[in-house]
C-alpha cells in the first residue's frame, strides 16, 4: 500500500522534523512554565510598590492575546533585528531557532499565567485566610496551601494549553523552523505524495495529543480533591 | 472561696467564676481550675474601627478580655461581630482604634502579625480544612512549616489532639471523607496543633447540621474548661449560656451590651437586647 511505502520512505525526514518538533515545544513550555508563573505573580501581586510590575505582566498578556502567533513569529524573526539595528546601531542577527523559541515561550507564557492567575483566585479565600490565621506569611501560604490547590485546578487547562503549542509550533514553519511540517513539505515537493505525507503528519499530532490526554486523565483522577 | 462542686451546677460556675476575679474553683466537672486574673487582661481593644468602603462596620468597640475567660458574642447578621473577631487576629485590619494582645500593640505597624497569629488560633464556619491534605498534614503543616516542631514531634502532637476531639481513627482521611461536625473538631484540632493561648471561634457550628452541633460544641466546652481564652461568636444561645463567662451584645458596630449570661439572657437592659433575644428565644 502506497501509505506505508511512504512512510518508510520519508521516515527518515520525517524523524528529523518530529525531534524538532517534540524538542521546541518541550523546550518552551518548561521556559513558559517559569514566565508564566513569574508573570502571574505579578499579575496579582497586591502590594503598591510592585504595582508597575502588575502593568508589566498586564502589558503582555495584551500585547500577546491579542495578536496572532504567526505576526509574533514574523516580527520576533524579521522585525526584530531592524529594530535593534536602529536602536544599538548593529547588524544584528537571530537564528531561526532563537526567534521560533522565543515566540513559542512569549506565546505559552502568556497564556499559561492567565490559567495559573484563574486558578489561584479559584482556591477557597477561606483557604487563605486559614493558612494565616495559623501563623503561616503570605508566601508559605501560597506554596503549601493555595499553588497545590491552584495545580490541581488547572491541570486540564495546562493540558490544554501543552497540546495548543505542539500544535502551534507548527506555525514556525513560516519563518523556516525546520519541523516536521518544513520536511513534510520537502519530501512532498520531491515526490508529490501529499495525501500520504500529510496523512502521517496529522496521524503523528493525532497520537502525541491522544497520549498526552490520556496521561492528564490519569493524573487528574490521581490528584482529585 | 470554697466551693462545693456538687452544689454548683454549670450555668452557675461560669457567673460565679466571672464575679470571683483571682479565685481558683473547683468546678462540676472536677478537673476544672479556673483562675481569671482581672488585673492583667489578655486582649484589650481601644475604639477599635472598621470600614469597607463606606460602610462602617466597626463604629468604635472597647473592651477587654482576662486570660481564661470565654466571652461570647452575639447579635444580629449584620451587625460586624464576625469582623470583630476577625480584626482580633487582623485578617481584617482595622480602619481605626488598638488592639493589644498580652500587652503588645498588634495594630502597630511594626507588629509582626505573622508571630502574632500563631499565639491565637481561630475556627470558621466553613471549617477551611485543607483539602489537597490528609487530617494528620492539616494539622502538622503549620508547626512543622514553621520549624516549630519536627515532623514526628508535630505527628504526635497531631495524634494527642486528634485523640482530644475524638477523631484518632481519622488520622489518614482527607476532609472531603469526614462530616461536617467531624472536620470541624479537625479545624480545632489543627489551631490547637499551634499552642494558641487564644481561640477564636466565627460562629463554629452554623454550617453545620443539627445533629452535628453537640460534638463541636462538646469539644470547645471542654477547651473552656481547661482555661483557654476564647472568644465565640455564635448563635447558639444555650452555649453562651452555659459556658460564657461574659457576654457581648454587639449590634450597629457597638457593644450595645455585655454582662455575664445571667445579666445578659435573664435581665436584659437595651431595649436593642430585649427585642434580639426575644426573636432569637
Amino acid at each position: 500500500m502506497d501509505l506505508f511505502r511512504v512512510l518508510t520512505d520519508a521516515s527518515p525526514l520525517l524523524l528529523k522534523g518530529l525531534r524538532m518538533t517534540v524538542g521546541i515545544t518541550v523546550l518552551s513550555l518548561i521556559l513558559a512554565m517559569v514566565l508564566g508563573v513569574i508573570t502571574c505573580l505579578f499579575a496579582i501581586s497586591e502590594s503598591k510598590p510592585l504595582r508597575p510590575l502588575r502593568w508589566l505582566a498586564a502589558f503582555y498578556v495584551w500585547l500577546i492575546r491579542g495578536t496572532p502567533m504567526l505576526v509574533q513569529a514574523m516580527y520576533i524573526f524579521f522585525a526584530m533585528p531592524q529594530l535593534l539595528e536602529i536602536i544599538s546601531g548593529r547588524n544584528v542577527q537571530i537564528s531561526v531557532f532563537t526567534a521560533s523559541l522565543v515566540a513559542l515561550t512569549l506565546n505559552a507564557g502568556a497564556y499559561l499565567s492567565e490559567i495559573f492567575r484563574g486558578a489561584i483566585n479559584a482556591v477557597n479565600k477561606g483557604q487563605m485566610e486559614a493558612s494565616r490565621s495559623l501563623g503561616l506569611s503570605y508566601g508559605q501560604s501560597m506554596i503549601k496551601i493555595i499553588l497545590p490547590q491552584a495545580v490541581r485546578i488547572c491541570l486540564p487547562s495546562l493540558v490544554n494549553q501543552c497540546i495548543i503549542t505542539l500544535k502551534d509550533s507548527t506555525i514556525l514553519y513560516a519563518i523556516g523552523l525546520a519541523e516536521v511540517m518544513y520536511y513534510g513539505k520537502i519530501y512532498v515537493g520531491r515526490t508529490f505524495e501529499s495525501l500520504a505525507t500529510y496523512t502521517w503528519i496529522a496521524i503523528f499530532f493525532l497520537v502525541v495529543v491522544s497520549l498526552l490526554s490520556f496521561i492528564s486523565k490519569r493524573i487528574e483522577r490521581r490528584l482529585s480533591l | 472561696m470554697a466551693v462545693n462542686p456538687s452544689e454548683m451546677n454549670e450555668k452557675n460556675m461560669a457567673a460565679d467564676t466571672a464575679e470571683t476575679a483571682s479565685e481558683e474553683q473547683t468546678v462540676a466537672n472536677g478537673h476544672k481550675e479556673k483562675q481569671i486574673d482581672r488585673s492583667d487582661p489578655k486582649i484589650v481593644v481601644r475604639g477599635l474601627k472598621k470600614s469597607f468602603g463606606t460602610l462602617d462596620v466597626l463604629k468604635g468597640i472597647d473592651a477587654e478580655i482576662d486570660a481564661g475567660e470565654v466571652v461570647c458574642v452575639i447579635g444580629p447578621s449584620g451587625s460586624g461581630k464576625s469582623t470583630f473577631l476577625r480584626c482580633l487576629n487582623l485578617l481584617e485590619t482595622p480602619t481605626g482604634g488598638e488592639i493589644f494582645v498580652d500587652g503588645e500593640c498588634i495594630t502597630d505597624r511594626s507588629a509582626d502579625i505573622n508571630k502574632i497569629r500563631r499565639h491565637i488560633g481561630m475556627v470558621f464556619q466553613q471549617f477551611n480544612l485543607f483539602p489537597h491534605m490528609n487530617v494528620l498534614d492539616n494539622i502538622t503543616v503549620a508547626p512543622t512549616t514553621l520549624k516549630i516542631l519536627s515532623k514526628t514531634e508535630a505527628e504526635s502532637r497531631a495524634r494527642d489532639l486528634l485523640g482530644q476531639v475524638g477523631l484518632s481513627d481519622k488520622a489518614d482521611y482527607k476532609p472531603s471523607d469526614l462530616s461536617g461536625g467531624q472536620q470541624q473538631r479537625v479545624a480545632i484540632a489543627r489551631a490547637l496543633a499551634m499552642r494558641p493561648d487564644i481561640m477564636l471561634f466565627d460562629e463554629p457550628t452554623s454550617a453545620l447540621d443539627p445533629e452535628m452541633v453537640g460534638e463541636v460544641l462538646g469539644v470547645m466546652k471542654q477547651l473552656a474548661s481547661e482555661g483557654m481564652t476564647m472568644v465565640v461568636v455564635t448563635h447558639e444561645m444555650g452555649f453562651a449560656r452555659d459556658v460564657a463567662d461574659r457576654v457581648f451584645f454587639i449590634d450597629e458596630g457597638i457593644i450595645m451590651e455585655q454582662g455575664t449570661p445571667e445579666q445578659v439572657f435573664g435581665n436584659p437592659q437595651n431595649p436593642r437586647t430585649q427585642s434580639f433575644l426575644k426573636k432569637v428565644l
